[in-house]
């Protein structure tokens, strides 16, 4: 019976991680949805753009007030981890921190660890109140309604209860140290948790045990519980920040793809050796259907879009900036993000349900999330991905509908369509003479 | 002095035998809007008096074909971008210069994908050069003190980096920068963007270049300094509907330079 707690651990965290293989299996299945791009150049900028952005904050701070609060969680996340490793060397070894041999090392890591988990308590707490009390304006907007609300504020929760545990657990631990229980080496240093520990001072040994154990074990449950909450949230950008920055636009902002499909059109129309009536090319599969322009689903963007939707924390940095969103159009590029995953949640959740294969369900990222309105109302400035922490860039995906909308079904406003037919016809935007093209030089 | 502006076309230089120093790619804007040629003038006169040995494409230019991109219209615009790309390609062009930031970028950064392979610089960064070899001099002149403000086009700024060279500029007549709340990487566009300039805005409560010109006029400038000619516009228009033309200018960087030099 001595190995039951080892057991009941390995199968916990056997299930723990488990589901959370599987979650990453789904999600990296449906962000492959998406068509081919070729990300494969610029790899030491690409790098850089990771470490600077990803691992360094470097655009989380151009907010600072927001961004300092958000650097103390993320490196109390990251360190507090070492801790996690302890804990699960513990849980399956049957053995008592087990890093408690480091001695002077292990008082410092503990006590650093403490002074994080303080500092992500405070800084949780203050994202609550700017969340719920003092009413940011970005954090209002109507797609932040529902859902999307409750699932912040369950984030934060999740982070307060997880640091309150781990506190609680030290706090017991230090207690039982003091009282020379039996198991319980003295080791770590407690900068907080002594402060927590005087509420225990009248208990008895077993209670502290039972206090101890009890968060001990929430603690770890609690963290595998969030690991596999990430999948249901928005808060997937904890791990997706880094391939997605890597991954990130590296060209100048203001260059467009040129679609491969229209190029090869172009050139064969140019070309006055062109064959019109020419029989397809040996080879080619006659019952292809060919490539359609722009995008009118999420399976008609590119897998990077995909991921980029996936990566989306909902912070809404990009709305806030945007121009048409701060003069009252319907256009909010968050809106576009969450759209496109929340579509492409539904598409994966169908192949699921239908054994592996799409089933139509007449719907699609255009008209049933997206509508021509939002798409219309763009500018192209790039305030958007300029303000995006983590290198999302809803433009493309904006462009992309776009495309859809005017090659695929002719539907530009129609101020659009004279301003093309000009273009077409003169060679101009508007409707001049292509030949009274220098005529300002001789104009006074 | 200012009917005397000397602007050679390619095909002219061509039939001489001759080569220029760099294309003036003048856009549409510049030829063909009546507050836009008068950059287009300002820039030349400045081109004439630095003797700088430049032509345009005249009738043979046509639209980059950047507004039907942004719009949606892929084919447009390639066709737009194959045709250009020819005609520059025949004519052997190496440097491009112009005046238009849409322009800018997508001969920049969408033409050489497509064939054409060239050194583009906005004005702002030729004017920049010119001033640096000591080929045009800079005094302040009427502007010496003056308030001005500088509106980061979207297509020049963000979209390119090139935040610098049209603020060196305006240093370098002794103006006062003040600058906006939103500035540089964080500039607000003037809503023009993305095909924005040829259609009406979406419902909302606000025009974009009203609450542009409305950070601009909180720096209380004496000049709003545009580097484009669509910001041009638009925050023109706006600084009138805020009833400002009257104490206001909205002017180009070049013709800044143009007006200090007295050309």
């Amino acid at each position: 019976m001595d190995y039951l707690p080892n057991i009941i651990f390995l199968l916990v965290l056997v299930a723990g991680i488990g589901f959370f293989a599987k979650n990453v299996k789904a999600l990296s299945r449906n962000i492959k949805l998406g068509k081919d791009v070729d990300v494969s150049d610029n790899k030491p900028q690409r790098w850089k753009n990771m470490a600077r952005i990803a691992l360094g904050q470097t655009k989380m701070v151009v907010r600072p007030v927001a961004g300092i609060l958000h650097i103390i969680v993320y490196v109390g996340f990251i360190i507090i981890n070492i801790e996690v490793l302890e804990i699960i060397l513990d849980g399956l070894l049957g053995t008592h921190r087990i890093f408690a041999p480091l001695g002077v090392v292990y008082d410092v890591l503990i006590g650093s660890f403490e002074i994080l988990a303080f500092l992500v308590i405070v800084s949780v707490v203050i994202f609550w109140v700017r969340r719920n009390v003092i009413k940011i304006q970005r954090f209002l907007k109507p797609e932040m309604k529902g859902w999307p609300k409750k699932d912040g504020n369950l984030i934060l929760y999740i982070e307060f209860v997880l640091m309150t545990l781990f506190l609680t657990m030290n706090a017991a631990d230090f207690q039982l140290q003091t009282i020379d229980a039996l198991h319980y080496v003295k080791a770590g240093s407690f900068p907080v948790s002594q402060f927590i520990a005087p509420l225990f001072s009248g208990m008895s040994e077993a209670s502290l045990i039972v206090v101890e154990r009890s968060a001990w074990w929430l603690h770890i449950i609690g963290i595998l519980l969030f690991l596999n909450y990430l999948y249901y949230s928005k808060h997937l950008h904890i791990l997706l920040a880094f391939p997605n920055t890597y991954y990130g636009k590296v060209k100048p902002k203001g260059q467009l793809d040129n679609l491969e499909a229209v190029t090869a059109e172009v050139k064969m129309m140019m070309d006055p050796d062109a064959d019109p009536f020419a029989a397809p090319a040996e080879g080619a599969d006659e019952a292809a259907e060919p490539d359609k322009f722009g995008a009118s689903d999420v399976t008609d963007l590119n897998w990077v879009q995909l991921l980029n939707s996936y990566t989306c924390t909902e912070c809404g940095r990009c709305t806030s900036e945007c121009p048409a969103n701060q003069t009252g159009k319907l256009l909010s590029p968050r809106k576009i993000m969450m759209d496109t995953r929340d579509r492409l949640q539904e598409v994966g959740n169908n192949i699921d349900k239908n054994k592996g294969e799409f089933v139509a369900d007449g719907k699609q990222l255009l008209g049933d999330y997206i509508t021509e309105e939002e798409l219309w109302a763009c500018t192209s400035c790039n305030a958007c991905t300029e303000a995006c922490p983590v290198s999302i860039d809803p433009l493309s995906i904006i462009m992309d509908m776009r495309r859809y909308l005017v090659m695929e079904q002719s539907a530009a406003p129609s101020d659009l369509n004279n301003m093309m037919g000009n273009i077409e016809n003169n060679g101009a935007p508007w409707p001049f003479n292509q030949m009274d093209r220098l005529n300002w030089k001789n104009e006074s | 002095m200012s009917n005397e502006l000397k602007v050679p076309t390619m095909a002219e230089l061509f039939a001489e035998g001759k080569q220029p120093e760099v294309l003036f790619w003048v856009g549409c804007a510049g030829s063909f809007d009546d507050r836009a040629k008068k950059i287009t003038k300002a820039f030349v006169k400045i081109l004439n008096k630095a003797n700088v040995s430049f032509a345009v494409l005249g009738t043979e230019e046509s639209c980059t074909g950047d507004p039907a991109k942004r719009a949606g219209n892929e084919f447009l615009f390639q066709m737009q971008a194959v045709t250009n790309i020819e005609v520059m390609n025949a004519y052997e062009v190496k440097k491009v210069v112009t005046a238009c930031p849409h322009c800018f970028n997508t001969i920049k950064n969408e033409y050489p994908g497509l064939g054409g392979n060239y050194d583009v610089v906005h004005h702002t960064q030729f004017l920049k050069d010119l001033l640096a070899e000591g080929r045009i001099t800079m005094e302040g002149g009427q502007y010496k003190g003056k308030r001005i403000t500088f509106h980061d086009p979207c297509y020049l700024g963000r979209a390119n980096g090139v935040y610098e060279a049209p603020r060196d500029l305006i240093r370098k007549l002794d103006a006062e920068l003040v600058e906006m709340k939103n500035c540089k990487k964080k500039g607000l566009c003037c809503g023009a963007g993305g095909a924005q300039m040829f259609k009406e805005p979406e419902n909302g409560n606000k025009d974009v270049n009203v609450e542009r010109t409305e950070q601009a006029l909180g720096t209380k400038p004496e000049i709003i300094a545009a580097g484009c000619p669509f910001c041009n516009t638009m925050m023109t228009d706006g600084v009138k509907s805020k009833e400002k033309e009257g104490e206001v200018e909205v002017l180009d960087i070049a013709e800044l330079i143009a007006n200090a030099e007295d050309l």
